[in-house]
């Protein structure tokens, strides 16, 4: 049964997608970051951006965001050309970009707050994303009493609180020890499914890559392109503890190992 | 308990050296409090401070406005630096002292000119301390900001003034300080008023006391209005005094 399930949901995705890059070229001074990218990211599914340093899957990530605009092509969200920033994309920051002067549930609020919505309405919706993402009882800290894991448990807040449809993730779990690490991989997989939102994941971390993802778009450097895009069908309906012992899970990995070494300096 | 500390080792030193004498001219702590205390009670310390004040508060006044809205402006935009940034640190090098005379020609000797000098003296350390904090903003905070749909005025008030007051504020605790100092120096210079009287005074018929009492006085007064303007800081920016992540 589970083959069959898994072609049905690809069958439904690939007519649905959240965010459309098309023909997307970025060009540095006379650096060359992107080239000529194309790719779809489904709706209610986590895409991963995976490949080495300098492939340019950051400059994709925040040409998403509206924060680079391409030199040229388009990216369309929901089938809205972007144009900047957008209160349908909210984006996750490798060095969190927490506020140090403001308390936990002000830095959560604050998307809600560049809003304009009022202070008691944003509070109570941070509050219940602060409850989500484990960190209650934080609210009134401030950032530099917490942990790199929960600072970045506040920037998932602060990203999920302003309710957009997608979810821009720089390499959020690059800067946080490696346990730390496996819980959020954990959290990340049950967000996945209960807030039925799109997210797409830069990382640098094959086994993360593989382990969140429903779909993995490798990107090859110089200039980035996309060289390949896998789709794991078995095991991601699998408890959280099985899926690092899964066969594919492992298969997936080598593969995409062995199209990467050559690129490794 | 420490700064009592410190203050008993200051003035306890300033006894000795009073009763040694190291000069003539250098009275002991008692004595000095003694003047102090005797202006206090006839009232000629008020009528000094009424008169050194206004320049004082009027200079520090447009420092702290004119000199953060310049700061900013500087900071803010990226041509104009090579233009004013010099002009500032020169305005911050050069011996006041001896420009003194060219601004009591073009105003005189009265209010204008010593406001003059309490702005020179005050007006580059905060102008050059808010242009360089707020150049430095973290461009990340930016870029969160402008990613949850922050538009320039949420930038520069949510963003670049928070992060930039601690620079800001030291800045103007730097040109308050050097605003007093202005002030004297106006009034040693320029036309004998206010506390730079006393300190004239004194010392044309030797009551050193007097004239001691008065420096100790206006020293005081640094000391109480800077401490206020680090409470102003701490009830504007309240996450300030709470130390800063490191990364």
């Amino acid at each position: 049964m589970q083959p069959i399930k898994s072609d049905t949901r690809r069958a439904v995705t690939e007519t649905d997608s959240a965010v459309s890059v098309r023909n997307v070229s970025k060009v540095y001074g006379d650096v060359q970051a992107l080239k000529d990218l194309s790719l779809e990211f489904p709706r209610g599914e986590l895409t991963s951006l995976l490949g080495p340093s300098g492939c340019g899957k950051t400059t994709l990530l925040k040409i998403i965001a509206g924060l680079l605009e391409p030199t040229s092509g388009q990216i369309e969200v929901n089938g809205a050309k972007v144009t900047g920033p957008g209160p349908d994309r909210s984006f996750v920051f490798q060095d969190f970009a927490l506020l140090p002067w403001a308390s936990v549930i002000r830095n959560v609020a604050f998307g809600l707050e560049l809003r304009g919505v009022a202070k008691s309405e944003r509070e109570a919706i941070a509050e219940k994303y602060i409850r989500e993402v484990g960190l209650a009882g934080f609210e009134k800290k401030f950032p530099h009493q917490l942990s790199g894991g929960m600072r970045q448990r506040v920037g998932l807040a602060r990203a999920l609180s302003v309710n957009a449809q997608v979810l821009l993730l720089d390499e959020p779990f690059s800067a946080v020890d490696e346990q730390t690490r496996r819980k959020f991989q954990e959290d990340l997989l049950e967000l996945v499914k209960t807030e039925k939102k799109t997210f797409i994941f830069v990382t640098h971390s094959i086994e993360e890559a593989v382990y969140v993802s429903d779909q993995i778009a490798i990107l090859l450097p110089r200039p980035s392109r996309v060289s390949e895009i896998i789709r794991p069908s078995s095991f991601r309906d699998k408890s959280v503890d099985n899926i690092r012992r899964d066969p594919e899970y492992l298969d997936i990995v080598d593969r995409i190992w062995a199209s990467l070494r050559s690129y490794v300096e | 308990m420490l700064k009592l500390l410190s203050a008993l080792i200051v003035f306890g030193a300033w006894e000795i050296g009073g009763r040694i004498p190291v000069s003539y001219a250098f009275p002991t702590f008692i004595d000095s409090m003694a003047a102090l205390a005797r202006m206090t009670f006839d009232g000629s310390i008020f009528v000094a401070y009424a008169e050194t004040l206004q320049p004082l508060v009027v200079g520090v006044l447009i420092s702290a406005v004119v000199g953060i809205g310049l700061g900013l402006w500087i900071g803010l935009s990226k041509g104009f630096e090579w233009l004013f940034s010099p002009i500032f640190v020169v305005m911050q090098a050069a011996p006041l002292a001896a420009l003194i005379p060219i601004l009591v020609m073009v105003y005189g000797i009265g209010l204008t000119s010593k406001v003059f000098v309490v702005c020179i003296m005050a007006m580059p350390v905060i102008v050059l301390n808010t242009a360089s904090a707020v150049r430095n903003t973290p461009a990340s905070l930016k870029e969160m900001a402008t990613s949850f749909l922050a538009r320039d005025r949420d930038v520069l008030l949510k963003i670049i003034l928070p992060a930039a007051s601690p620079v800001i504020f030291s800045g103007l605790r730097l040109g308050v300080s050097a605003g007093f100092i202005g002030a004297i120096l106006s009034e040693l210079k320029i036309t004998p008023t206010g506390v730079g009287d006393i300190i004239t005074y004194s010392r044309s018929i030797a009551d050193y006391p007097s004239m001691y009492a008065a420096i100790f006085s206006i020293i005081l007064l640094a000391v109480i209005f800077l401490n206020l303007l680090e409470k102003l800081e701490n009830v504007l920016f309240e996450g300030n005094n709470r130390g800063y992540a490191a990364d």
